[in-house]
């Protein structure tokens, strides 16, 4: 079994995604007032940041970030375990419109997690969703608010966002295992 | 990842990487306990029971608290109020309370090996929460925590512990467990209150409390039990506090960011002197919230997951 490595975005193509998602944000909320980005651990987390820096730079507003950890509320907790990572969510979360970060969603089990987690922590005011990439094959009834690209996918396919906080280089490669 | 274990029995059989895996969990689980809602639904559905045949305020309500935060079903057990009292044999209290379907026991009980007996006759999990004078092992991983928060490492530090070592299973579990961090242990206390059989651990004995805290990075001290003094072990307290208690003054000769513990409950004026007690550096009350976070960490480990991935 071989595997097949296509890249789909380079360095420039996640920058202006970010930077569009950050644009769409501050419209959605008409400015970046009571806001809070969340990212879901672990590459959701350099992702956020990113955002609330960029929309510092439009709006000259401070963001506050945050990183969650879903590992706990995951559903299939019962067979599995996974490292449990960190969970730092330096702010009241009542109140604020709290925009979750991920960097691919898929099933969207993660972002019900990780909603369910937010709800454990106070009231948000509202949740917003943003997601890197969406790869399709929703088995909830969730879908994200901002995307920065769709990529339409196999269930045999993975897809691997790289980001440079963590490996270096700003990348996602579709991943395809071939029968040879 | 994860422990592949049935049970948690004591320190001495686990490998580093367990309780590495342990202590970095419950590190992470501290968190939660600073949430207004402090709930994570990852055990909910598990039934745990506590048998406790020795009382124990600390030890029980830290193990019903971990495991009611990670959402599990908690039966306590007391012993004085059981069928125990009619005569009931060990053996038959948990056949009876097996086929009650818990997923998990904890066990403290006087005799040395009994979760051991209790964990080879059931399938489902067993912690063991102090038995006889032989292991504790959720209060060696949680004094090890302690350190690492403190210190921010294992390796390489003089840890002295102080007091009755002979009867004391937190002394072993925590020289189990540090040794095999790669930290330094010294038991330290009067030489009636030393095992023989120390020569042949990994420890090194001292029978003067001065010489033993020199230099010492973490200084833990064990509660002295009165009713030892009865066997003769002891002439008194008083002299026992006058040669062996810890002292802002003895404290000196440890190292100068030294820290203090004690597993609790403190006899102030004895092994330990009040004000070194509600200093600084004193970690007594960092241990009984590790001590939750660790409990957490041990539930979660052994009922969060055996069966194969499913992918989501």
């Amino acid at each position: 079994m071989t595997e097949q490595i296509s890249q789909v975005m380079d360095a420039d193509d996640i920058r202006r995604a970010l930077t569009r998602i950050a644009h769409e944000i501050i419209e959605k909320n008409r400015g970046a007032e009571k806001l809070g980005i969340v990212g879901v651990w672990r590459k959701g987390a350099p992702l956020a940041e990113r955002l609330a820096k960029i929309i510092s730079q439009i709006e000259g507003v401070r963001v506050p970030v945050g990183v969650l950890d879903i590992s706990l509320y995951r559903d299939d907790y019962m067979t599995r375990q996974p490292k449990v990572g960190k969970t730092d969510i330096p702010f009241e979360v009542t109140g604020r419109t709290i925009v979750l970060v991920e960097e691919v969603i898929y099933t969207g089990r993660t972002v019900r997690s990780a909603m369910d987690a937010l709800m454990d922590m106070g009231r948000p005011a509202a949740i917003q969703l943003a997601v890197l990439v969406d790869r399709g094959h929703r088995e909830l009834p969730i879908r994200p608010d901002y995307v920065g690209k769709n990529l339409p996918t196999s269930r045999k396919e993975k897809v691997d966002v790289q980001l440079a906080e963590m490996q270096g280089e700003d990348r996602v490669f579709i991943v395809k295992k071939k029968d040879t | 990842m994860g422990l592949k274990r049935k049970d948690i029995l004591g320190l001495q059989e686990m490998s580093p990487d367990e309780i590495e895996t342990i202590l970095e969990t419950a590190l992470s689980f501290k968190e939660i306990l600073t949430r207004k809602v402090k709930k994570v639904p990852t055990l909910r559905g598990r039934s745990i029971i506590t048998l406790f045949f020795e009382p124990s305020t600390r030890t029980r309500t830290s193990f019903e608290m971990a495991g009611k935060i990670m959402s599990a079903d908690v039966s306590s057990i007391a012993m004085a109020n059981s069928s125990v009292v009619k005569g009931e044999c060990l053996k038959d209290t948990i056949l009876t309370l097996q086929a009650m379907k818990p997923d998990l026991f904890i066990v403290r009980h006087q005799a040395s090996g009994a979760p051991h007996f209790i964990a080879g006759m059931v399938k489902e999990s067993v912690i063991n929460a102090g038995d006889g004078m032989h292991e504790h092992p959720s209060q060696g991983l949680l004094d090890m925590l302690t350190i690492i928060e403190k210190k921010g490492r294992l390796d390489g530090l003089t840890v002295a512990i102080v007091g009755d070592i002979l009867h004391s299973r937190v002394a072993r579990s925590n020289m189990w467990g540090l040794t095999k961090m790669g930290a330094k242990v010294r038991f330290v206390g009067p030489e009636t209150l030393i095992p023989s059989e120390a020569k042949n651990l990994p420890v090194e004995v001292y029978t003067n409390v001065e010489e033993g805290i020199k230099g010492a990075d973490v200084v833990n001290v064990l509660r002295i039990q009165r009713e030892r003094m009865t066997g003769g072990l002891l002439p008194s307290t008083r002299e026992y506090s006058r040669l062996f208690g810890i002292t802002k003054e003895r404290l000196k000769l440890a190292k100068d960011n030294a820290i203090f513990m004690h597993p609790g409950p403190m006899n102030r004026g004895v092994e330990i002197m009040p004000d070194v007690a509600d200093s600084d550096i004193s970690m007594v009350t960092e241990q009984v919230t590790n001590g939750v976070a660790v409990r957490m960490a041990m539930l979660y480990h052994l009922l969060g997951g055996t069966e194969d991935a499913v992918v989501a």
